[in-house]
């Protein structure tokens, strides 16, 4: 593991309660968190192929990461309800460097959140974890955006359920933005956490309660 | 008349590296802003008391989540900054009224003592609307040290019937200090100036 290639240079934590949108107020508010962190991107102002190894170098970040976000929204890891992930890549470095974050930043918060599969696997491209067909936490994706930007530009982080992707109640969006960053050459990584559905979801389609088949997707 | 909060939001901004230079410990601000209904929206009033009541309610708020979200005791925050940003059906001394009259007392209990002037800001403004907050030292506001902001905003606020308000808190003042002027460990904290 190269812990050469990490530098973290600030790290920005925020954390939402939203008791209504101009309907019925929740009993209990829904809580957003995101967790932003900006790295010097060591590949920034020229092409490198293998870039495979930042992979493994950031799984303790990710980790770390995780674990700071459930902190800061000061719930139960058994209160999140959906997640998502994200990267805005300075102005010198190029889009596949935001791909380097799906395994380390995705796997830390479905470990987190219950998950058992082999995270090594799905690093390598081989998905050992076959659908359980039982409930379990964390089996859905992690969804995720990216993009290049420069200072502060925001990136919409998509949020969906942990267990079953197609959780109508579930789908949202999280816009997630750090002013000042990222400069050319940094990285900002991004883990973004909600403790439930919409605060008004009522559009019906598949519900939390009828997932039943615990293949990650429905 | 109690707040009519929408949101409630609390980030916390750590520097660990400027300029290529590691900050031990790292310097922190944490931001607390609640999104609020707008009792005076689409209509003049020469009264604007209940946004004097929502002021003082929200000091202590927004000034208790930034402590608690930096993990400090309240005599260990440093500096401080507040400010408004007004829906459109809103007009600015409605951001006064919240902002200068009463939100400073719970505001200082929060972060202990304050003897300093809250900086602060305010403007009129649409859906995700970013305000500056001024940030001070909270007990002598010639430190030049502390002198610095931290950038508000709530994407989908305020709404024209709404109003952000925002509270900064710190536990330290700028990444890498280094123009002089007064420090932090000479000032006496009685006039709120030096």
């Amino acid at each position: 593991m190269n812990l050469d290639m990490i530098t973290i240079r600030r790290i920005v934590t925020h954390v939402e309660d939203i008791h209504h949108e101009f309907g019925p107020p929740a009993g209990t508010p829904l809580r957003r968190g995101a967790i932003a962190a900006v790295l010097t991107n060591p590949f920034a102002g020229r092409y490198v192929d293998e870039i495979v190894p930042m992979m493994d170098a950031l799984q303790p970040v990710g980790i770390d990461m995780a674990q700071r976000l459930r902190a800061a929204m000061d719930v139960p890891v058994e209160r999140i309800e959906s997640y998502g992930k994200g990267a805005i890549v300075g102005a010198a470095g190029e889009l596949e460097h935001g791909a380097l974050w799906h395994v380390p930043g995705g796997y830390a918060m479905r470990e987190l959140l219950g998950w058992k599969g082999d995270r090594n696997a799905y690093a390598q491209g081989k998905a050992s974890a076959a659908p359980t067909g039982q409930p379990g936490n964390a089996l859905a994706i992690v969804p995720s955006t990216k993009k290049v930007g420069g200072p502060g530009t925001a990136l919409d982080v998509p949020l969906t359920h942990i267990n079953a992707a197609y959780v109508r109640s579930h789908f949202d969006a999280m816009e997630v933005r750090v002013p000042g960053a990222p400069a050319a050459d940094e990285i900002v990584f991004i883990l973004v956490m909600s403790t439930g559905a919409r605060v008004h979801a009522r559009v019906g389609g598949l519900k939390a309660a009828d997932i039943a088949q615990w293949n990650g997707l429905r | 008349m109690a707040a009519k909060i929408r949101k409630l939001i609390v980030e916390v901004d750590e520097t660990r590296i400027e300029a290529g230079k590691t900050i031990a410990p790292p310097t922190r601000k944490a931001l607390a802003m609640a999104v609020i209904e707008n009792p005076y929206a689409g209509r003049y009033s020469d009264n604007l008391d209940e946004l004097i009541a929502i002021g003082e309610e929200l000091g202590g708020l927004l000034g208790d989540r930034c402590v608690q979200a930096l993990g400090i005791a309240p005599g260990a925050a440093q500096s401080y900054g507040k400010a408004a940003i007004v829906g459109e059906a809103g007009e600015l001394e409605h951001a006064a009224a919240i902002l200068h009259p009463k939100l400073g007392a719970p505001l200082r209990k929060a972060v202990e003592k304050g003897a300093a002037l809250v900086p602060s800001a305010k403007k009129r403004g649409g859906l995700g609307t970013a305000i500056d907050v001024p940030l001070g030292h909270k007990d002598a506001a010639f430190v030049r040290s502390h002198f610095d902001a931290m950038e508000a905003r709530v994407s989908d606020a305020p709404r024209a019937n709404e109003i952000v308000v925002a509270v900064v808190v710190t536990d330290s003042g700028r990444p890498l200090p280094r123009i002089g002027g007064l420090q932090a460990s000479e000032i006496k904290g009685e006039d709120g100036l030096r």
